[in-house]
């Protein structure tokens, strides 16, 4: 009996390491959605291509204009999200670049151009849900960019890249696209949501979401 | 023929040998739990409990942080684990295991001061998981030293 019993304490340590590791991976692995993600909307009036989530051809779109940085909108990314998974190929999510001024959000304007520069290798929502969930820890960073690098190579990004694009034309451009559409739209604040282009008022909830993505499901009443 | 004075101090070197190795062994599951959050951090990207230091992102997603492709946190969980196997036969009187043990840590404490060196000298940023792994290296290295590996005066079991 004692001659088993290293082995079986060796064992059962295995398959307790093995167990935790799964459930820790399990509880920390990003929600893989069952919807394709990052297609590119058709270009709309006055408006670049933006990064989109959801079907293309879905009944409700809703419109983010976020700020990395800004931290009701890092709050309202988890719900978001829950709502896509809710309502599946009903809601499409677009999210435009709306970085505050650097007096009032420090590294926004940073963090709109490492999401873009990742998006230029396919990963802008990926660096997107990063961005808002370590937002407590970038936020506060003397250095943000040295975090944002890190965040690249942690999705297995190539890193000269992303630096070269971070400082490149087309990020800049891409931020400044979405900017012009907020700026004409009348955005000033953030988050500021449109669900089928009608504004959600301030401040923005997560059941004042789901109710307006409900009633724009409802079959309009002919007139 | 054995004295009782010789019995007496085999026996009590018997008892340290237990204890140390029982400590071995505690040590290298601290180390193995620490080694699986790394892991699931380089699978995941989630890197919220490092407190979203400057230091822990750079050393997790730098290119050292991954060899040929697969992260370094899972040498360290079969490294961990190795040591905590052997660590048990050993405490249960396996002399050979004392031997593989302390092979196993020398292994891990040469590729600790190696990243080590890269966290200091190369990415001058430091993380704290990554520093938690190397304290336990070097406290299993120190057990190793104090007195773990087979005497050349002691038999194969």
């Amino acid at each position: 009996m004692k001659r088993y019993l290293p082995l079986s304490i060796v064992a059962a340590a295995g398959l307790l390491a093995l167990g935790a590791g799964t459930m820790l991976y399990q509880a920390k692995r990003p929600i893989v959605l069952s919807i394709p993600r990052n297609s590119i909307a058709p270009e709309t009036a006055g408006a670049e291509p933006v990064h989109v989530r959801g079907e293309v051809n879905a009944p409700v779109t809703l419109e983010e204009f976020g700020d990395f940085q800004c931290p009701p909108c890092g709050k309202l990314a988890g719900p978001t999200k829950q709502l896509e998974e809710a309502y599946g190929s009903q809601l499409r999510v677009i999210f435009r670049q709306f970085p505050l001024p650097v007096k009032v959000h420090a590294h926004a304007q940073e963090a709109a151009l490492a999401s873009e520069a990742a998006g230029l290798q396919g990963c802008f929502w990926e660096m997107h849900d990063l961005l808002y969930r370590e937002q407590d820890g970038w936020s506060k960073a003397a250095d943000a960019r040295a975090l944002f690098r890190g965040y690249a190579g942690m999705l297995g990004l190539d890193l000269d890249r992303f630096e070269k694009d971070m400082d490149g034309s087309e990020a800049r451009e891409r931020v400044a696209s979405d900017q012009k559409r907020g700026d004409a739209l009348g955005v000033h604040s953030t988050p500021t949501v449109f669900i089928n282009d009608r504004q959600i008022p301030a401040p923005v909830a997560v059941a004042g979401l789901r109710s307006a993505i409900n009633a724009a499901l409802k079959p309009q009443p002919p007139r | 023929m054995k004295t009782e004075a010789n019995s007496q101090t085999e026996g009590a070197g018997s008892r340290a040998r237990t204890v140390l190795t029982t400590v071995a062994a505690f040590i290298s599951l601290a180390g193995l739990a620490d080694a699986i959050y790394l892991s699931v951090v380089a699978m995941t990207g989630e890197a919220a409990a490092c407190g979203g230091s400057a230091g822990c992102f750079e050393v997790l997603g730098s290119p050292y942080a991954r060899i040929a492709g697969v992260p370094v946190a899972f040498l360290g969980v079969w490294g961990y684990f190795a040591a905590f196997a052997f660590a048990i036969f050993a405490g249960f009187g396996y002399k050979r295991a004392l031997g593989l043990f302390a092979l196993t840590v020398g292994a891990m404490f040469a590729m600790t001061l190696w990243l080590l060196y890269v966290q200091a000298f190369v990415l001058h940023a430091f993380c704290r998981y990554c520093l938690f792994s190397a304290a336990f290296t070097f406290l299993l290295a120190g057990l190793v030293v104090a007195g773990l590996p087979p005497r050349a005066s002691e038999g194969e079991e």
